[in-house]
C-alpha cells in the first residue's frame, strides 16, 4: 500500500522556485487561458528573429508538432499545471501555436454523444 | 502475449493517438482518501502527480498542516488519462479537497464530465466540502465511499443519510485499488452525467 504522505513530503520543497523562473516570473497566464484538455498544434511558423524561446518553450513547441493538450504536455515536460499554460500563452501570442477546434464547442457540459461513446467503450474494457 | 492482437492494437493506438475530442473527470476526497490510487487504477499512462503551484500566501497542506506560508508553494495533482477509440480522450484529475483548492477546481470543472467524490467512511466531514462545490455548480457527481481495513462497514444508504445526499446521487462502496471497481466507478459517473444532461 502506497504512502501518500511520503511522497508529499519528499516533493514538497524543491519545485517552488524554479517554476516561475521558468516562466520569468509570472505566476498567472494574462491573456488567452487554455484549458488543461484544450487541443493546440503547432503552426508550423518559426519563431521570428526578434522572439526569445526558453528551452521549454522550444520543447513545448516541438511536442505540439502532434496535436496535444496542456495535460499531456505538463506530463511530458514535468512542469506544473499552471506553468505549461503561461508558456503555451507565449507560444500561443507568438503565433507558433494554435487551437484544434472541438466537434462540441466548449460548453458547461460535454456532448452526450461523446458520453455515450465514452460509456460504450468503458463497458468493453 | 499474443502476438497478431498486439500488433492490431498497436495500430490502432497509432490511429487514436491524435486528440479530437477531450473529457475531464475530476477525483476529489481529503488527504489519504485514495485519489491517487484511483487515478492510477484506471489510467493507461503511468499515473503522475504533477505539481500544482498555489500563490495563495498561506497555506496548509492537507491533514499535514505543515507547510508554513509562502508566497509560492505547490501541491500535488494526480494525473491520468484514458484513450478511446476516434480520438476521444479522456482525463482524470484528482485534487484535494478542501475548500483552499476551489480556484483549481474552477478552471478543472469547466465542461467536466462530472466528478468522482472519494470519502473515507471513518472520516465523512472531510468531503462536505467537496459535495458542496458540485452541488452549487450543478456538477454531476458520484460519492465512491471507499472500504479501508479495519473500518466500520456501512450500506451505501447510510452513507447517503449521512451526507445528506439526493435520492439520485450514486453512491458506490467500494475498494478502489481494484482497476475493474475504479473503472465501475467511472461508468457510474457517466451514466450519471447522461441521466442527467437527458433530462
Amino acid at each position: 500500500m502506497e504512502n501518500p504522505r511520503e511522497r508529499w513530503i519528499g516533493r514538497e520543497a524543491g519545485p517552488v522556485v524554479r517554476p516561475y523562473a521558468v516562466t520569468r516570473g509570472r505566476t498567472r497566464p494574462r491573456g488567452l487561458v487554455v484549458d488543461l484538455v484544450t487541443i493546440l498544434v503547432a503552426t508550423g511558423r518559426t519563431p521570428g528573429d526578434r522572439v526569445w524561446l526558453s528551452r521549454e518553450q522550444r520543447r513545448l513547441l516541438e511536442l505540439c508538432r502532434r496535436p496535444s493538450t496542456p495535460a499531456d504536455l505538463a506530463s511530458e515536460t514535468d512542469l506544473p499545471f499552471r506553468v505549461v499554460q503561461i508558456l503555451l500563452e507565449d507560444l500561443h501570442q507568438y503565433g507558433l501555436i494554435e487551437e484544434v477546434p472541438q466537434a462540441a464547442e466548449p460548453s458547461e457540459r460535454p456532448d452526450p454523444r461523446i458520453l455515450m461513446r465514452v460509456l460504450d467503450e468503458l463497458r468493453r474494457l | 502475449m499474443n502476438f497478431a492482437a498486439s500488433e492490431s492494437s498497436v495500430s490502432q493506438r497509432q490511429d487514436d493517438d491524435v486528440p479530437l475530442h477531450t473529457l475531464k473527470v475530476l477525483v476529489a476526497g481529503g488527504f489519504g482518501v485514495g485519489k491517487t490510487t484511483l487515478v492510477g487504477a484506471v489510467s493507461e499512462v503511468r499515473p503522475l502527480r504533477t505539481e500544482e503551484t498555489l500563490t495563495d500566501a498561506s497555506v496548509g497542506v492537507d491533514d499535514l498542516g505543515g507547510i508554513e506560508s509562502k508566497t509560492t508553494t505547490t501541491v500535488a495533482m494526480d494525473f491520468g488519462r484514458l484513450t478511446f477509440s476516434g480520438g476521444v480522450r479522456l482525463y482524470l484529475f484528482g485534487t484535494p479537497g478542501q475548500e483552499r483548492f476551489w480556484f483549481m477546481w474552477d478552471q478543472i470543472a469547466y465542461g467536466a464530465v462530472g466528478a468522482i467524490v472519494l470519502v473515507d467512511t471513518r472520516r465523512l466531514s472531510t468531503s462536505f466540502a467537496s459535495i458542496d462545490f458540485f452541488e452549487e455548480r450543478g456538477i454531476p457527481f458520484v460519492i465512491a465511499a471507499n472500504q479501508f481495513e479495519g473500518a466500520r462497514r456501512y450500506s451505501a444508504d447510510e452513507i447517503r443519510d449521512a451526507l445528506d445526499l439526493d435520492s439520485d446521487v450514486p453512491v458506490l462502496m467500494c475498494d478502489v485499488r481494484s482497476r475493474e471497481v475504479a473503472r465501475g466507478v467511472l461508468v457510474a459517473l457517466v451514466e450519471h452525467a447522461l441521466q442527467l444532461a437527458q433530462r
